[in-house]
């Protein structure tokens, strides 16, 4: 077994709570090494509250085993997943489901500022959106609404 | 105190700061901070967790099986404000800048998984901050928001070790208390409120042993 495989594996596990996109999409999986049979993954949460983590391990080492495999996914806490690491075919999966994908990391810590600013809804595309909530259904999501079409739409945090 | 000792403060105050958030679930003035209180209260759960699995082989046994004398948490986290607003907010503001001074610290730290879990807490923290920043923009000439700043100064300072404080007494332009006002706000001196959140949070491991769900 080759780690390509498995990351072509990977590639089909969906994410618990926004099943369009899936794990490698997201950017959860940092590293796939293959050791005889034996699978090691880095896996790195995204928020440390969501409660969706142990789905998302649990689902790869099944995914893992499927292949014939044993899994070993280690779970890594630091800095290392950030929204930037979301893949172009995510963020596009993402926009077509109605989440708008986040910004890109900058160097400083984001601000009220610019998270007054227009972010395209994505629904009609309007710039002409606020903020209405930092917070949203799940850790990683802020709630906008878009003056254009009215309707309120889900952000993800820029991490 | 070593840094082990600093990170059991840290998980214990968000934890329990983390309940007494969750608190606000369904009953906040408004649905908007409903959602926003409930999902603070999941950021601050998911810190403690992970701070405890720095310490410890089981989380959950560190922050559930100890007795209530044994934890670390500040008493500014520990009282129940439900369902006064003012104080809610006032501690937000004040425990959220607190916290980002030692988060600031531990990312500096020499061992790496201390940093790196510390760099991770502070990118979810800052969201925390921007939110406590609003409301301190919304309440600031509010009479009973002041009050509740007034009253909670002491409790905030005493989250922080002596080294920390004076940075904190000038984030809020506010002298530092004398140290007789900091009497009984020490670490592990429990307020009123503690005994029935206590028992309240570790009820189903007491009752069922080796619980999971």
């Amino acid at each position: 077994m080759t780690a390509e495989q498995v990351w072509a594996a990977l590639e089909e596990v969906e994410d618990p709570e926004i099943p369009v996109v899936s794990l490698v999409d997201l950017g959860v999986v940092l590293d796939v090494q293959v050791d005889g049979d034996r699978v090691h993954v880095e896996f790195t949460p995204t928020f440390l509250g969501c409660p969706a983590l142990e789905v998302m391990r649990d689902r790869m080492a099944a995914r893992v085993a499927e292949l014939g495999a044993e899994p070993d996914i280690e779970v890594v806490l630091d800095d290392s997943w950030s929204t930037d690491r979301i893949t172009p075919r995510g963020r596009e999966k993402l926009r077509a489901a109605g989440f708008a994908p986040p910004a890109p990391r900058e160097a400083a810590q984001p601000t009220l500022v610019q998270l007054g600013r227009g972010f395209r809804c994505p629904y009609c595309g309007s710039a002409e959106t606020r903020l209405d909530n930092l917070f949203g259904p799940t850790p990683c999501r802020s709630i906008r609404y878009c003056e254009s079409c009215k309707q309120p739409f889900e952000q993800f945090k820029t991490i | 105190m070593s840094e082990r000792a600093q990170l059991l403060q840290v998980a214990d105050d968000e934890l329990v700061l983390g309940w007494r958030n969750s608190e606000w679930t369904g009953i906040a003035p408004v649905l908007e901070e409903d959602v926003a209180f409930s999902s603070i209260a999941q950021n601050e759960i998911g810190h403690a967790r992970a701070l405890y699995q720095l310490l410890a082989d089981d989380a959950d046994a560190l922050a559930l099986d100890r007795q209530p004398d044994q934890y670390r948490c500040a008493p500014l986290v520990q009282l129940r404000f439900v369902p006064d607003w003012a104080r809610t907010i006032a501690r937000h503001v004040l425990y959220e800048a607190a916290d980002e001074l030692r988060i600031e610290r531990l990312k500096a730290s020499e061992d790496e998984a201390v940093a790196g879990l510390a760099a991770k807490i502070d990118r979810e923290e800052v969201y925390h901050r921007l939110h406590a920043e609003m409301w301190a923009d919304r309440l600031r000439d509010e009479p009973r928001y002041r009050e509740a700043i007034e009253e909670l100064w002491p409790y905030a300072v005493a989250v922080l070790e002596p080294g920390l404080r004076p940075r904190l007494a000038a984030r809020f332009g506010l002298e530092l208390p004398s140290d007789n006002s900091l009497l009984g706000l020490e670490r592990g001196m429990p307020v009123d409120d503690w005994p029935a959140l206590w028992d309240e949070m570790t009820m189903v491991r007491r009752s069922v042993a080796g619980a999971t769900w």
